[in-house]
């Protein structure tokens, strides 16, 4: 059924919610640490497990399939409900100090990759 | 027409439903009719959020850009941070834990170089725009990291409201510029597989931008950039306000 699916999702993303939470007060902070990637692996565990124990239907499957689908139109709700006229409107500091620091990303990125890639048989690369 | 206005009011989420649906509706006409597909729907589609957030600001002055607007409600609802964090861990569905595994220390690394990078160059910013303690800078270059860690920095660090509302704007900028030009260099900067979706969510950390930026260029990439990036905000509340506070206290004394 779908909404086995749409259940074992919402058991991964709270795990992952609350393992964020606790983490923060853990350090002392007042934010939610890392609370969505928790969620993400426990989800990647947990279909791992299902596959294994060919548990994992096709209709669980599309059950969270839907949600991961409805990605984009929940990002775009999101661009709709920024504060965008604001930052805009900012002044010059926030356009810069929001956006130099990305086109220097940009040019620093292209290092990382080189130098910091996995090869294939799963070792760290060594940059050459 | 009023009780259609009290009908949307009263079903804010399922009117946010038929709104993006129709935005989606138009920005793929407009891009493979227009623009003969040379920008994909979705880029087109997020970019016409961010306009429609921009005119929701002018209309209303408030916070929430269209959602501001009482019968787009619902839009704001669903764009909120609930369904934002669900449909992005569901896309981890389409993921390989053996690649997020595989690609650890790049992922690493970037996170740390990324809020490493992203503070000082905000912190030398607002320096050169006249700002001089240690507060006021490390709050802005927080805000540099995302729009999460400028206001808790802040907070923490004791700067000024007025200083704290900067940073969330550009926090803000960064997330826009984030999601409009990620699709438009990923090409150029070979952003095309896992590994390197995990460096990219890593490095810029905006895990909306990332995630709208990487939905823009290509979808099967969003899960990877999303599993780095979610890190990143913890990560930089946790050293903004502490270890990069005492260092640029060291720095300027």
């Amino acid at each position: 059924m779908n909404i086995y699916g749409v259940a074992l999702l919402a058991l991964a993303y709270l795990l992952g919610q609350w393992l964020g939470e606790a983490l923060g007060i853990l350090i002392g902070i007042d934010a939610n640490v890392g609370g969505v990637g928790f969620a993400m692996i426990i989800l990647m565990l947990l279909k791992e497990w299902f596959v294994k124990n060919s548990l994992l239907t096709y209709e669980m499957e599309s059950g969270m399939d839907f949600w991961n689908k409805l990605y984009i139109p929940v990002v775009i709700a999101m661009a709709a409900s920024l504060n965008v006229k604001s930052a805009v409107s900012a002044g010059t500091l926030a356009i810069a100090a929001g956006s130099i620091p990305v086109v220097v990303c940009f040019f620093v990125f292209p290092m990382i990759i080189k130098n910091f890639s996995p090869k294939n048989d799963g070792n760290t690369a060594q940059p050459d | 027409m009023e009780i259609l206005l009290n009908l949307i009011e009263k079903n804010g989420l399922v009117f946010g439903f038929l709104v993006i649906g129709l935005i989606v509706l138009i920005s793929d006409v407009i891009s493979k009719k227009i623009l003969k597909g040379k920008i994909p729907g979705s880029a087109i589609a997020i970019f016409l959020g961010l306009v429609l957030g921009y005119l929701g600001g002018v209309f209303t002055g408030g916070e929430k850009g269209l959602s501001d607007i009482q019968i787009f409600k619902g839009v704001g609802f669903l764009g909120g941070p609930m369904f934002r964090d669900f449909a992005i861990v569901a896309t981890a569905m389409g993921a390989s834990l053996y690649l997020v595994k595989r690609a650890g220390l790049l992922g690493m690394v970037s996170l740390f170089l990324g809020i490493l990078l992203f503070f000082f160059i905000g912190v030398i910013i607002a320096f050169a725009w006249g700002y001089r303690d240690a507060a006021s800078l490390c709050t802005i270059g927080a805000g540099a990291c995302t729009y999460i860690v400028g206001p808790v920095t802040g907070a923490a660090v004791g700067a000024s409201s007025e200083v704290i509302a900067l940073s969330i704007a550009t926090g803000v900028v960064k997330t826009i510029v984030v999601t409009i030009f990620t699709p438009i260099i990923a090409k150029r900067i070979h952003l095309n597989s896992p590994e390197s979706a995990m460096a990219y969510g890593g490095l810029m950390g905006t895990s909306s931008g990332v995630a709208a930026g990487l939905a823009a260029t290509d979808p099967k990439l969003v899960p990877y950039g999303a599993v780095t990036a979610t890190f990143y905000t913890g990560l930089g509340c946790l050293l903004c306000p502490s270890i990069f506070f005492i260092v640029l206290k060291i720095i300027l004394s």
